[in-house]
C-alpha cells in the first residue's frame, strides 16, 4: 500500500498467469455434496436418515397446516375434520385477537395508530431514508402523545375514552413492546455508563439496581408493579394499569441490557477513550461520538436477543390481568361455540407464527445492521 | 514538501523565545511504584526534543502526564502558560493546544479519516463542519493523504493511518506535538513516512516532544537529545554531544546496545 513510495516504481512486476482450479474442488453442486454430505459410509447413512426425518417432520406439518387444514366453513365442518388445522376459526377471531374488546366502531383508531407507527418505524429503520432526524423527532415526541390520544380517546376533540381494561390482543402486545424497547435500551446505555463511572455514588447506584433487578423474576416486578405500588404511592400518582406493567417492562428490560452494553463498552480499547480524550473531546461527546457507537455496534446481537426477549416476556403481563395477545388466543379457544378437536393446537400455532414471524424479522433487520456497520473496521 | 499555506503559521514570531512545557521536580507512583523521579524540564516555543531511553525508564509515562492521560502527584506541569490542576477547564485548554500522536494511532475505527480529523474542531472548537473539513483536507494534503480522506482507518496502511492521526493532531491548530513513540508499531518500510512527515513538522518550527528509538531522526531533528532511565532525567544534551561523548555510564551503555 506505499504508493507514495518512488521505491515502488523500481521493481518489476511479472505478473503469474491464473490457472483455474481442478475439476474435482470447483465449486458445484455435485462435489459440494460430495464433500459435505456423502464424504464417508457413516456421512451417507446420517445424511439418509435425517433427510427422511426432515421430509417426514415437514409432511406432518403442511398436512396439518395447509392440507388438511379447514380455510372456510363454520365450527361444524372444523369439529368434522381432526386432522387439519382450523383457519377459519381464526378468521373469526381475528378482530378479538387484534383488538380485545375495544369497541369494534373505534378500531380504526387502533388501526391508525399502528399505521403511523409501522410508518414511522420503517421510516427509521431504512437507513438511505432522508430526513431521518424528522423521523426520529415525529417518533419519539409526537408520536407518543398522538398514540395516547387516539388510542386512550380525548372527548374535547370528539374521541371517546375508551378503558383501558377494554384493550387487548396484538394491539397490546405491541404498545407493551414498542414502549418497552423504546425506553429500556436508553435506560441500558445510562445504567451501564453509570457502572462504568469513576463517581463512586453513581456507580453505586447503578450496581445496586442493576444487581437487584436481574435478581428478581420479571413476574415479581409485575406483581410489584400492580399490587404493592398502589400501596406506597398515593392515588392520584398511581398511574394507570396498564402504564404500570408497561414501565415495570422497561425498568426490568433496562437492566439486562445495560449489562449487554458494558460488555461492548469492554470490548472497547483504552487508545480510543485517550485518542477521543488528547484532542480534548469532553466525556459526553466522546461517549456519543466515539464509544457508544463502537460499543453498540458490537452488542447488537445481545441488544436484538434482549429486545426479542422483552417482546416474548410481554406474554407474562397476562398474569396481573391484561389481556395482550397470547391471553386473547387463550380467551378464543375455550370458546364454546368453537368447540373442536384441532381449534387449540390452532390457536397457538397460530400464535406461535406471529411470535416468530416479529422475533425473526427483528433478528434478520440486526443482522443487516450488523453487515452495514462492519464496513472498514479492521484495525 | 509542505507548501505554503493559507492556513495561520504554526508558531508565531512574539511567541519564540515562550516556554512551553515546563516540568518542576514531576513525580509519580503506580502503587508503590515510583515511575517518575524529580522530573524538571523545560521545553521552550519551537525547540525539538526527542526523549530515549530504555523500556520502562517512563518515557511514555512523562508525555503522557503533560496533557494528563496520566495523573502525576507531586510537582507542577506548566503547558502553554495554564498549569496542569484538577481543574477540568485547564486540563481542556491544554489538550486542545497539545496534540497528541500515539504508538497505535487510536484513530476511530467507525469514522471516515476525514471525519477522525473533523471530530474535534466541530465539537470542541465548534467550528462550522464546512470549515473543519477545509482545514482538515489541507492537513491531509500536507501529510499526503488528501486521497485517502473518504477511507475507513482499516483501509490505510500503518504508515498512512500514522500521518492520518498526526493530521488529526494538527487539525487542532496545537501549540505542542507529543509524540509516543510514533514509528514504533510500524513496518519497517512504513517508518519514513512518517519519520518525514514529522521532519517536515518540524522545519515548520513545530514545538515537539518526542519519545522515540529512531536515533536517526534525533541526531537529524532534535536541538535537545533527553535520555531518561528508570524514571529519572540521567542526561539532556544537543544530539551531536549526546551521540558523540554521552556523560553518564548508562547513556553510554544504551548507546552501545542500540548503535550496535
Amino acid at each position: 500500500m506505499t504508493t507514495t513510495l518512488p521505491v515502488a516504481a523500481a521493481f518489476q512486476h511479472e505478473y503469474i498467469p491464473t490457472s483455474p482450479p481442478p475439476a474435482d474442488i470447483r465449486p458445484s453442486p455435485v462435489t459440494w455434496a460430495r464433500k459435505n454430505l456423502f464424504s464417508s459410509p457413516f456421512s451417507c447413512l446420517l445424511t439418509v436418515c435425517f433427510t427422511g426425518l426432515a421430509v417426514w417432520l415437514v409432511s406432518q406439518f403442511l398436512s396439518f397446516a395447509l392440507i388438511n387444514a379447514v380455510w372456510s366453513g363454520d365450527s361444524e365442518v372444523c369439529r368434522a375434520n381432526p386432522n387439519g388445522a382450523c383457519w377459519s376459526f381464526i378468521r373469526a377471531k381475528l378482530n378479538y385477537l387484534q383488538y380485545g374488546a375495544y369497541p369494534a366502531t373505534e378500531r380504526w383508531r387502533v388501526d391508525l395508530t399502528q399505521v403511523i407507527g409501522a410508518i414511522l418505524i420503517a421510516w427509521l429503520l431504512w437507513r438511505n431514508a432522508p430526513r431521518r432526524n424528522t423521523a426520529a423527532l415525529l417518533f419519539f415526541g409526537v408520536y407518543p402523545i398522538v398514540g395516547f390520544a387516539l388510542l386512550r380517546g380525548v372527548e374535547a376533540i370528539g374521541l371517546p375514552v375508551i378503558d383501558a381494561m377494554l384493550w387487548g390482543g396484538m394491539m397490546i402486545t405491541l404498545l407493551m413492546s414498542v414502549v418497552g424497547i423504546v425506553f429500556s435500551l436508553p435506560l441500558g446505555v445510562v445504567l451501564a455508563l453509570g457502572r462504568r463511572s469513576e463517581l463512586p455514588i453513581v456507580k453505586a447506584v447503578c450496581v445496586f439496581y442493576i444487581e437487584v433487578v436481574r435478581g428478581v423474576p420479571f413476574i415479581t416486578v409485575l406483581f410489584m408493579a400492580n399490587f404493592m405500588m398502589p400501596l406506597f404511592v398515593p392515588e392520584a400518582l398511581t398511574p394507570d394499569r396498564l402504564l404500570r406493567p408497561m414501565i415495570g417492562t422497561a425498568l426490568f428490560s433496562a437492566a439486562y441490557m445495560a449489562e449487554v452494553v458494558r460488555a461492548g463498552l469492554q470490548a472497547i480499547p483504552r487508545g480510543q477513550y485517550e485518542g477521543a480524550q488528547a484532542l480534548g473531546v469532553g466525556y459526553f461527546t466522546m461517549m456519543r461520538l466515539n464509544i457508544l457507537p463502537q460499543a453498540l455496534t458490537i452488542v447488537i446481537p445481545g441488544i436484538v436477543s434482549t429486545f426479542i426477549g422483552l417482546f416474548k416476556d410481554t406474554t407474562l403481563v397476562a398474569i396481573v390481568g391484561i389481556a395482550d395477545f397470547l391471553r386473547a388466543v387463550e380467551a378464543a379457544r375455550i370458546d364454546p361455540n368453537w368447540a373442536g378437536p384441532t381449534i387449540s393446537s390452532t390457536g397457538y400455532l397460530f400464535a406461535a407464527i406471529i411470535y416468530w414471524f416479529f422475533c425473526f424479522g427483528m433478528s434478520r433487520y440486526s443482522q443487516s445492521v450488523e453487515r452495514h456497520l462492519a464496513r472498514g473496521h479492521k484495525s | 514538501m509542505f507548501n505554503k499555506s493559507k492556513l495561520s503559521p504554526v508558531i508565531s514570531p512574539e511567541n519564540d523565545r515562550e516556554t512551553a512545557v515546563e516540568l518542576h521536580g514531576v513525580n509519580k507512583w503506580y502503587g508503590a511504584f515510583h515511575v517518575l523521579k524529580d522530573l524538571s524540564l523545560s521545553v521552550r516555543s519551537g525547540e525539538r526534543v526527542v526523549v530515549c531511553g530504555p523500556s520502562g525508564s517512563g518515557k511514555s509515562t512523562m508525555i503522557r502526564c503533560i496533557n494528563r492521560l496520566e495523573e502525576h502527584q507531586r510537582g507542577r506541569i506548566v503547558v502553554n502558560g495554564t498549569e496542569l490542576t484538577a481543574d477540568l477547564r485547564n486540563i481542556d485548554s491544554i489538550r486542545g493546544n497539545a496534540g497528541m500522536v500515539f504508538q497505535h494511532f487510536n484513530l476511530f475505527p467507525h469514522l471516515t479519516v476525514l471525519e477522525n480529523c473533523t471530530l474535534a474542531p466541530i465539537w470542541v472548537k465548534k467550528m462550522r463542519k464546512r470549515e473543519a473539513e477545509s482545514v482538515a483536507r489541507e492537513y491531509l494534503r500536507r501529510v499526503r493523504i488528501e486521497d485517502k480522506a473518504g477511507s475507513y482507518p482499516g483501509q490505510l496502511s500503518g504508515g498512512q493511518q500514522q500521518r492520518a492521526a498526526i493530521a488529526r493532531a494538527l487539525c487542532m491548530n496545537p501549540k505542542v506535538m507529543l509524540f509516543d513513540e510514533p514509528t514504533s508499531a510500524l513496518d519497517p518500510e512504513m517508518v519514513k513516512e512518517v519519520l518525514d512527515t514529522m521532519k517536515s513538522l518540524a522545519a515548520e518550527g513545530m514545538t515537539m516532544l518526542c519519545v522515540t528509538h529512531e536515533m536517526g531522526f534525533a541526531r537529524e531533528v532534535a536541538d535537545r537529545v533527553v535520555f531518561m532511565d528508570r524514571g529519572e532525567i540521567v542526561e539532556a544534551a544537543t544530539p551531536a554531544g549526546f551521540f558523540t561523548n554521552p556523560r553518564s555510564e548508562r547513556a553510554q551503555q544504551f548507546l552501545r546496545q542500540i548503535l550496535k
